[in-house]
């Protein structure tokens, strides 16, 4: 056996907060992004060449964002877009379901769109074409997302990597219908003529409006209603819903039923409204940045309002960093995206747990005790 | 003649945020070669105390003495150089290891094998063992499970050896055979700390008494210069009276009624094996048995949660197989289950407790929301009537300390006007009071009518608070007896199949009901049609 | 046809592999990393940096020794310093492992185009590629057999001796008995004295090295140098964590799996006489597969196939 070398207490030891105020919360979360912007301003002055002052990065993100009038309102179609799509996963997260399948369940939504254009464009009325294509996309998207519901439900394979190999399916699929609709081999379709959805306003009003309808009915669905609840209770624990008499596999298939058909929907808008077109990367990948977004706003479709701003303005605005700093490409986006998450992540760590560091003096414990004992439950 | 101090411990504190101080100003001694017992109710700090000598946890405040030197215990690495080894009441064992690879699990020497199998038989040898070091952890039995335990502490030279609640999970029997190897250990001069708040336990084995009250040391008394009472009240801190009601009730005809039941458990293997047994209104039926006997399967049997093999399980005259658990619970059904983890299943812990109560009544009312607000009116009065401590009725059940989970949970089932109660391990982890508490409202819904099924794990309670018992092994109803008319030995053999009254009794089954609610002729065409389902659903 | 088939899928086999025996000592650690596609992406930019530094600094005449050695040391340490970020979030700060991986895929990706596109020349990639795939010299004059086994670089078979190493590591020595151990059940391990949290980080910065070298090899080995953006590295990525589940938590049945499944990835381009329609169609397939797979698995799953019983949980002794 070996000896013990040290005696001496370790400087510090974590221990479990029991609460934290809400101020205490937000200014963690505050002090994370902070920090985080602060590192990636700097780092991107160390990579440029051509600017030599952090504070630079900021005006450009807000030039581009708020520098021009179609700057901004391209901010807030994308942040809505982003926020439908989020909106859209926050459910399937609740019950634990990670639905990894934004991406492809988006694209497909999107495919069908272009295909419903393409395909009766000319031959019936617009409204009939719209009708059709709104069906339509909202029921790929829920078909997509439902069949790896369906295996979870019965058999629990694993969600994870089934949604996300569908990504690649829907992709794959696109790149087919590319090749049948584009033989020439150019690899991209031009914009389609027939069956656009309305402009209400000006052309980034329409998916701003249903984003913030859908942010409504998100908001009551998950808080006041009986399907809201039951899916919480299934997120919760499985064993508790099925003791109680939720039937697990139902629930499971009607979410996901819920969440890819809303993800099919902003495929519509994305293909019908704003690009008139498809391509495999017509999704900018927002259903990884929406898996990122619902997370930090804690299931809260209103705080998600936030999150989604925040993760558009920087992305948007780096953007613009990238021209001004002379970025070879958009790349540094992802980065600065990467390093801000880990920082919003990380901080939660002090928000569930403290350091106790080694001291010298004792503590007045009855002190501590009295003050947690007020407005706490009993003990143990 | 002065004896030698194996370990000293000067004014512990451990203090858990959100919850009081688990330690304060503990102060304990353990001599050499000697059984100390640390006694105390649950909740009282003796595991957190423990843990901090096993280096689980850190202490906020204090010294831990070995030998009479000052130590500190960072890790259970620390921990066993200081030859101190712990016996955790959950196994700390890798299911899917066999015994050996658990038992040279993080213990630094060269070797094979083949070496630990010698020296594992060696110390199963000198202290009466019986194990087998090449099976696996999952295949094991529960005192199976404890011996490798022991061993691997044995195995790593430990001296000090702590034993959390080492009886919990064991019938009378495998309880002496324990305490005989304890004897053996002590006459080795290995030093023992048994943690458990059983008296009669430490009556019997220990040689001084600890006693911890909430946190906060008691004092110190010699076994041989003390008595149960006089233990219970350094316990629980003022008299109480130790006896459980069992008010005399007139017993209604059968509630439920379970004819040869065949239940298989997850993995396939026979879980419940022909068990026949019914509840009357207004009595209390309790289940005894060793963990894993398939009292987990039968409730979930009955609550519509598991598929039966075949049997039948009739519901005031109706036969309730096959139906969804809402509509069982719909009939009046309540079950129950309070698992190790004590939260796992009825309440959902992050939710508050407004939330819980609307668990099996949300989908109640017309339209698509929830009526949250008859719910907290609910909550309310039930954290009123059962005097539940918490802030508020939007507090997160996960925040309360067990007793009030327990009472949110049993409060919850019986609010639902139940006419059937099954309930396993209702107390478990409850202090004293709270175990009363929950005792009384058991025997008010007996009162009232209700039948109650009782899966406990302490026999004494049983035989107090049961009007019968029934005993399970692997599965198999070995008998049911008036609790009146038996004792603890005789239910002790019962569990592990020493003794099977069912035997001597063959030709009448005693868990058929003379005044069922069909008559022979029923069951008979009852048995045919559920056989007839069976083999329709199979093809 | 046949014999190209087999090997073309080889050096992509070994990027499955690299990948596929990383994640799974990670995951025997109790750790599911999702950051795997971005830690092989990162691999690729410092095995990269490594082969351009050391052509433009030695010549065309690199000594194999040196450009590999330094190359491979890069690519395993970008590699395990971005694995190092998911270790500490969810090893130290216990984020939750699955948002935490995420993160790192987005970082990863981003990073390693950013990274390459800016300081790296590609055109000294191809000439270290040829360097650096040179295959054994009498391998030409044993006719298939030596095409089929003997004509790649050393990496592949690095590749086969780690998958080999890891199994053997697992399944036999006291410290792979260990490792297990806490990726069942960290508090009994600890309650061991076994040091938790060094095994941990040991096995994600190891299990992340590695799978650094498997999207470095794709560049070097399998594109032979040629460097196209990192979302194709992020793809393969996905397609190793699903190897872990097809192969069972096995290193030496993923030797096999890898196999499969890029023989699966390169049919679309080794079948001849096909449309470019049909041929996009059939890029489709591995995806197709890996679902059927991971459905096949999840129906005909015994208890002794289980993933490590601690897996995605983070621990922290004093929760009770």
């Amino acid at each position: 056996m070996e000896e013990v070398k040290t005696v001496r207490e370790p400087l510090f030891h974590m221990v479990k907060r029991g609460n934290i105020t809400l101020l205490k919360r937000l200014g963690i979360y505050a002090g994370a992004i902070v920090a985080g912007i602060l590192l990636t301003s700097i780092l991107c002055v160390v990579a440029s060449s051509d600017k030599s002052n952090p504070l630079e990065m900021f005006s450009s993100m807000f030039s581009g964002v708020f520098g021009t009038e179609r700057r901004f309102w391209t901010f807030l179609r994308d942040t809505a877009l982003l926020l439908g799509i989020s909106l859209a996963l926050l459910p399937a997260f609740k019950m634990k379901f990670w639905n990894l399948g934004a991406n492809g369940q988006v694209l497909m939504g999107c495919l069908v769109t272009i295909a419903c254009m393409r395909n009766l464009g000319g031959k019936i009325p617009d409204a009939g074409i719209i009708a059709i294509m709104t069906v339509a996309s909202v029921l790929a998207g829920a078909a997509w997302a439902v069949i790896p519901a369906i295996f979870k439900a019965f058999f629990k394979t694993n969600e994870t990597l089934f949604t996300l190999m569908m990504n690649y399916v829907a992709q794959g699929l696109v790149v087919y219908m590319i090749t049948v609709w584009a033989p020439s081999g150019s690899g991209s379709l031009s914009p389609e003529v027939y069956g656009r959805l309305p402009n209400i306003g000006n052309g980034y009003l329409l998916t701003i409006i249903v984003s913030a309808i859908l942010t409504v009915f998100m908001f009551f669905y998950l808080s006041r209603s009986k399907h809201g609840y039951e899916l919480s209770v299934v997120g919760e624990s499985e064993n508790t819903a099925r003791y109680v008499g939720i039937n697990v596999k139902k629930v499971v298939i009607r979410t996901l039923i819920l969440s890819g058909a809303m993800c099919g929907l902003m495929g519509l808008l994305i293909g019908g409204s704003i690009n008139y077109t498809v391509s495999s990367e017509i999704v900018n990948n927002m259903g990884f940045t929406g898996i990122m977004a619902s997370w930090l706003a804690k299931f809260n479709p209103l705080v998600l309002i936030g999150t989604c701003g925040l993760i558009t303005f920087i992305s948007k605005g780096m953007g613009q960093v990238r021209q001004d700093f002379g970025f070879y490409n958009d790349a540094i986006g992802n980065v600065v995206l990467g390093i801000i998450y880990f920082f919003i992540i990380g901080c939660e760590f002090f928000i569930t747990y403290k350091l106790i560091f080694r001291k010298k003096n004792k503590t007045d414990f009855t002190a501590i005790e009295n003050s947690t004992q007020k407005g706490k439950g009993g003990n143990e | 003649m002065e004896r030698q101090v194996a370990l000293e411990l000067k004014n512990i504190c451990k203090y858990f945020p959100g919850k009081v101080m688990a330690n304060k100003n503990v102060n304990l001694t353990l001599y050499k070669g000697e059984i100390l017992s640390l006694l105390g109710e649950n909740g009282s700090g003796k595991t957190t105390l423990m843990n901090t000598i096993s280096g689980i946890y850190a202490p906020d405040e204090g010294q831990i003495f070995i030998d009479g030197k000052e130590v500190v215990i960072k890790s259970p690495k620390d921990a066993y150089l200081y030859k101190i080894g712990m016996i955790h009441q959950h196994f700390k064992l890798v299911d899917i290891f066999s015994a050996a690879e658990n038992i040279i699990l993080g213990v630094k020497e060269k070797g094979s094998l083949k070496n630990v199998n010698t020296r594992v038989r060696e110390i199963a040898e000198r202290y009466g063992f019986d194990i087998d070091p090449k099976k696996k952890i999952y295949e094991m039995s529960v005192s199976e499970k404890q011996t490798v335990e022991i061993i691997k502490v044995l195995y790593r030279g430990a001296d000090i050896l702590i034993l959390d609640e080492p009886t919990a999970v064991l019938t009378p029997q495998e309880t002496e055979k324990l305490f005989a190897v304890l004897r053996k250990m002590k006459e080795d001069g290995k030093s023992i700390i048994i943690i458990t708040h059983k008296l009669n336990e430490v009556l019997a084995i220990s040689d001084r008494v600890s006693i911890l009250r909430k946190g906060e040391y008691v004092g110190t008394v010699d076994t041989a210069k003390t008595n149960q009472k006089d233990l219970t009240e350094m316990m629980v801190g003022k008299k109480v009276e130790l006896k459980i009601d069992r008010p005399k009730t007139e017993f209604d005809r059968p509630l439920l009624e379970i004819r040869n039941l065949c239940i298989n458990s997850d993995d396939g293997n026979v879980a419940i094996d022909d068990a026949s047994f019914y509840i009357r209104g207004g009595e209390i039926l309790g289940v005894a048995g060793i963990a894993g006997c398939g009292q987990k399967e039968l409730c979930e049997a009955i609550a519509g949660l598991r598929p039966i093999k075949s049997g039948l399980i009739m519901h005031k005259g109706e036969n309730i197989i096959g139906l969804p658990p809402r509509t069982i619970i719909e009939k009046g059904v309540s079950m129950s289950f309070i698992p190790e983890d004590r939260l796992g299943m009825g309440l959902a812990p992050s939710f508050s407790i407004t939330d819980n109560m609307m668990l099996k009544t949300y989908g109640e009312g017309k339209g698509p929301f929830v009526d949250r607000k008859s719910a907290r009116e609910r909550a309310n009065a039930l954290i009123k009537r059962l005097e539940i401590v918490t802030p508020s009725s939007e507090t997160p059940v996960r925040k309360l300390s067990g007793g009030n989970v327990q009472k949110v949970l049993v409060g919850r089932e019986i609010e639902a006007g139940p006419n059937v109660i099954i309930t396993a391990y209702p107390v478990r982890g409850l202090d004293i009071n709270s175990s009363y508490v929950i005792y009384d409202i058991l025997n008010e819904q007996k009162k009232k009518g209700t039948g109650v099924l009782f899966i406990g794990e302490d026999l004494d309670v049983m035989l107090a608070l049961c009007d019968k018992i029934m005993v399970l092994c692997h599965g198999k109803v070995m008998g049911i007896v008036h609790a009146e008319k038996t004792t603890k030995e005789q239910l002790g053999l019962m569990m592990t199949g020493s003794l099977d009254l069912t035997e001597e009794k063959k030709d009448k089954n005693l868990g058929f009901a003379k005044d069922s609610n069909l008559t022979e002729e029923e069951w008979k065409s009852e048995e045919e049609r559920q056989e007839k389902e069976a083999t329709d659903g199979r093809s | 046809m046949f014999v190209s088939l087999i090997t073309g899928a080889i050096p992509l086999a070994a990027v499955f592999l690299f990948g596929c025996v990383g994640e799974i000592i990670t995951e025997k650690s109790g750790h599911l990393n999702l950051g795997i596609p971005g830690i092989m992406c990162s691999g690729t930019a410092g095995g990269c940096l490594g082969a351009y530094l050391c052509v433009s600094t030695f010549g065309n005449h690199v000594s194999w020794l040196v450009l590999v050695l330094i190359s491979v040391a890069l690519a395993f340490l970008f590699a395990a310093v971005v694995g190092g970020i998911y270790g500490f979030l969810t090893v130290s700060l216990r984020c939750n492992q699955n948002i935490t991986g995420l993160a790192l895929t987005t970082f990863g990706v981003g990073f390693t185009q950013f990274f390459i596109d800016n300081f790296v020349d590609r055109d000294y990639l191809y000439r270290a590629s040829r360097i650096i795939n040179r295959g054994l010299s009498f391998a030409g004059d044993l006719g298939w057999f030596g095409e089929i086994f003997l004509s790649y670089g050393i990496l592949v078979y690095v590749a086969i001796a780690i998958a080999v190493v890891t199994s053997i590591f697992l399944k036999k020595t006291k410290t792979g008995l260990r490792l297990r151990s806490i990726g069942e059940n960290p508090a009994t391990a600890d309650a061991a004295g076994i040091n938790v949290t060094a095994y941990k980080y040991s096995a994600i910065l190891i299990g992340s090295g590695i799978a650094g070298l498997g999207g470095f090899y794709y560049i070097m080995g399998y594109l032979g140098g040629s460097w196209e953006n990192a979302s194709t590295i992020e793809a393969l990525g996905w397609l190793s964590v699903a190897l872990v589940i097809f192969t069972l938590w096995r290193p030496n049945l993923s030797i096999l799996g890898s196999f499969i499944f890029a023989v699966l990835y390169i049919l679309a381009f080794k079948i001849t006489g096909i449309s470019f329609s049909q041929m996009s169609l059939l890029k489709i397939l591995p995806y197709v597969v890996t679902i059927i797979v991971l459905i096949f698995t999840s129906i005909f799953g015994s208890k002794n196939v289980q993933p490590p019983a601690a897996l995605g949980l983070n621990y922290f002794r004093e929760d009770r």
